[in-house]
């Protein structure tokens, strides 16, 4: 018993050192706290509220990590039943397992703030039945530089074409999401979109396919691409 | 693909050297001011192109408007179509339509980005890009068939153009873009506004092996004004000294109606030896004078253009 204990804890650590302490190579679900005003307003009709962070994304984004969620029980202690920070709360059996401690002051409570991305908070809120306040708002799956530096990078449009386009992704990193660009839209390399401040991803995928001595690559047509995208859901039997 | 549905198609395969023109629908249900303007460009022009809410601000359809025109003024139109605003469905829903009710030559774009225009929260659709669109009107036209092979009833006649532009900085990811677009079928070149006849030159040069006929994109200034705003608000365009000095100098007139005047002699003389000379080249199918609220000048400057070649008329090499 305490042997598998002590391997869950080394677990818990080799995750923690993998997913929170490498934050320079991370690519994550980027998310942003709403702004304290409205997050209360939405708070308003409830009286006891549990708040969830989470150890993983949010941590490293410092949006709903360990710091954040204790500001937040703060902040809101007059209602405050309790919080934690689970360590993936999109991973249910984790959620279960890190609730399984709190569940008094989960039942306590009328509404679950997440701290956590879109995912996060919906398992939350299937695992605990409970009125979800969600207080981040999910931006991006993304590529972080350091906090505070987080860049856009997937899309999950479920049908990755990156070989094709020197790494760059277009649907993320273009505007208009070309498959065939770049567009007029282009100055020295620069996308009018947002004030010629950010990259054009067309122009970058051609310059890296050049660098690579692969440009018939991008010469090549790319046809109309399936964007019929429906709720996804993956169940192996 | 070698059959001809259009005058404008029609002429630049004879190597007559062709003009068009440009109309904008504004935000309005008023149309007589849209056909009035095309039927006087209309004396001097093959065909007119008209624009589907440039800058993304919604204004009347491009579709509606071209066809009320071909109608009502009697004037071919190039209808252009944005990939910014339909899905595939809509697009070739709105291309069956134009071709039903006689439209034959359409212009390609993906169209300016939302966030510029004046609905900037609207969803940016871009479902296609310009180059699907191409391959769309292309199934459509030699196949008989939507994107996914379903079969149309009746024939679709239709010719697509694509734009280019020569002020592309870099301009060989912009060449590569044009090859590809051509090799899916692209019928013709329209470009955005040149007003340095070197970044002209410079352009057909990059684009003679495509083999798709240029027309290459005059935008005549009204005043130093327009030019300065012009330059001002079309990052990557290089207006030449000379021409923004002698548009200067038009200002300094004592009235608004010599001002005007001189304006108007400036812009004819600019650009009739401008295009005159690129004309020569012999790599020059056309001109695309985008007049828009001046158009009153692309007259003056088509038959500058033809006095200064003392009416003759020189067919284009290939």
């Amino acid at each position: 018993m305490i042997h598998s204990t002590r391997l869950a804890q080394i677990c818990d650590m080799l995750i923690f050192v993998r997913e929170v302490m490498t934050p320079w190579q991370a690519k994550m679900i980027i998310t942003k706290k709403k702004p304290f005003e409205s997050l209360n307003e939405s708070l308003k009709p409830f009286k006891r509220v549990f708040i969830i962070g989470c150890g993983t994304c949010s941590t490293v984004c410092q949006t709903g990590g360990e710091a954040q969620v204790k500001e937040m029980a703060e902040r809101i202690s007059e209602k405050c039943a309790g919080y934690t920070v689970v360590e993936s709360p999109c991973d249910m059996r984790v959620l279960r397992r890190d609730l399984a401690p709190k569940r008094a002051e989960v039942n306590s409570a009328d509404a679950i703030l997440s701290l956590c991305c879109g995912a996060g908070a919906q398992s939350a809120a299937d695992f605990t039945g409970k009125a979800i306040v969600p207080g981040l708002d999910t931006l991006f799956i993304g590529k972080i530089e350091r906090i505070g530096n987080f860049y856009e990078r997937c899309r999950a449009c479920t049908d990755c074409i990156i070989l094709e386009t020197g790494g760059i992704c277009p649907y993320s990193r273009c505007a208009k999401g070309l498959l065939n660009g770049p567009c007029g839209g282009q100055v020295q390399g620069k996308c009018e979109v947002g004030g010629y401040t950010r990259e054009c991803a067309w122009v970058l995928a051609y310059n890296a396919l050049k660098q690579q001595g692969r440009l018939e690559v991008f010469r090549k047509y790319r046809p109309p691409a399936d964007k019929s995208k429906k709720p996804q859901e993956i169940i192996t039997k | 693909m070698n059959r001809v549905f259009s005058k404008l198609m029609s002429e630049i395969q004879s190597g007559k050297f062709v003009y068009t023109g440009e109309i904008s629908p504004g935000k309005t249900t008023r149309i007589e001011g849209l056909i009035r303007s095309a039927g006087v460009l209309g004396k001097h022009v093959t065909a007119c192109n008209v624009t589907d809410n440039p800058r993304a601000r919604a204004n009347m359809s491009s579709l509606a408007a071209s066809i009320a025109i071909q109608e009502k003024a009697g004037v071919e139109v190039i209808c252009q179509m944005t990939a910014r605003d339909r899905n595939r469905i809509a697009l070739t829903s709105d291309l069956l339509g134009a071709a039903a009710l006689g439209v034959r030559n359409v212009l390609v774009m993906s169209g300016d980005h939302p966030s510029l225009g004046d609905n900037p929260l609207a969803m940016p659709v871009y479902d296609l890009d310009s180059a699907h669109m191409v391959e769309l009107v292309r199934r459509m036209v030699d196949e008989g068939t939507d994107l996914v092979g379903n079969r149309i009833d009746g024939e679709v006649r239709l010719h697509v153009g694509v734009v280019g532009n020569p002020n592309a900085d870099p301009i060989e990811v912009e060449i590569a873009k044009l090859e590809r677009k051509a090799e899916i079928g692209a019928e013709f070149i329209q470009t955005q506004a040149v007003f340095d006849i070197e970044v002209a030159e410079r352009f057909l040069d990059s684009v003679e092996g495509i083999g798709v006929p240029v027309l290459i994109g005059i935008m005549p200034c009204r005043s130093f004004r327009t030019a300065e705003q012009i330059e001002k608000n079309v990052p990557g365009i290089r207006i030449p000294q000379e021409y923004l000095e002698r548009l200067r100098g038009a200002e300094e007139l004592p009235d608004l109606a010599s001002k005007e005047e001189r304006a108007d002699f400036i812009n004819e003389e600019y650009f009739s030896s401008m295009i005159s000379d690129l004309r020569r080249t012999g790599r020059l199918a056309g001109a695309h004078i985008m007049g828009v609220s001046y158009n009153q000048i692309v007259g003056r400057i088509v038959e500058a253009v033809q006095k200064r070649e003392g009416g003759k008329r020189s067919k284009r090499k290939g």
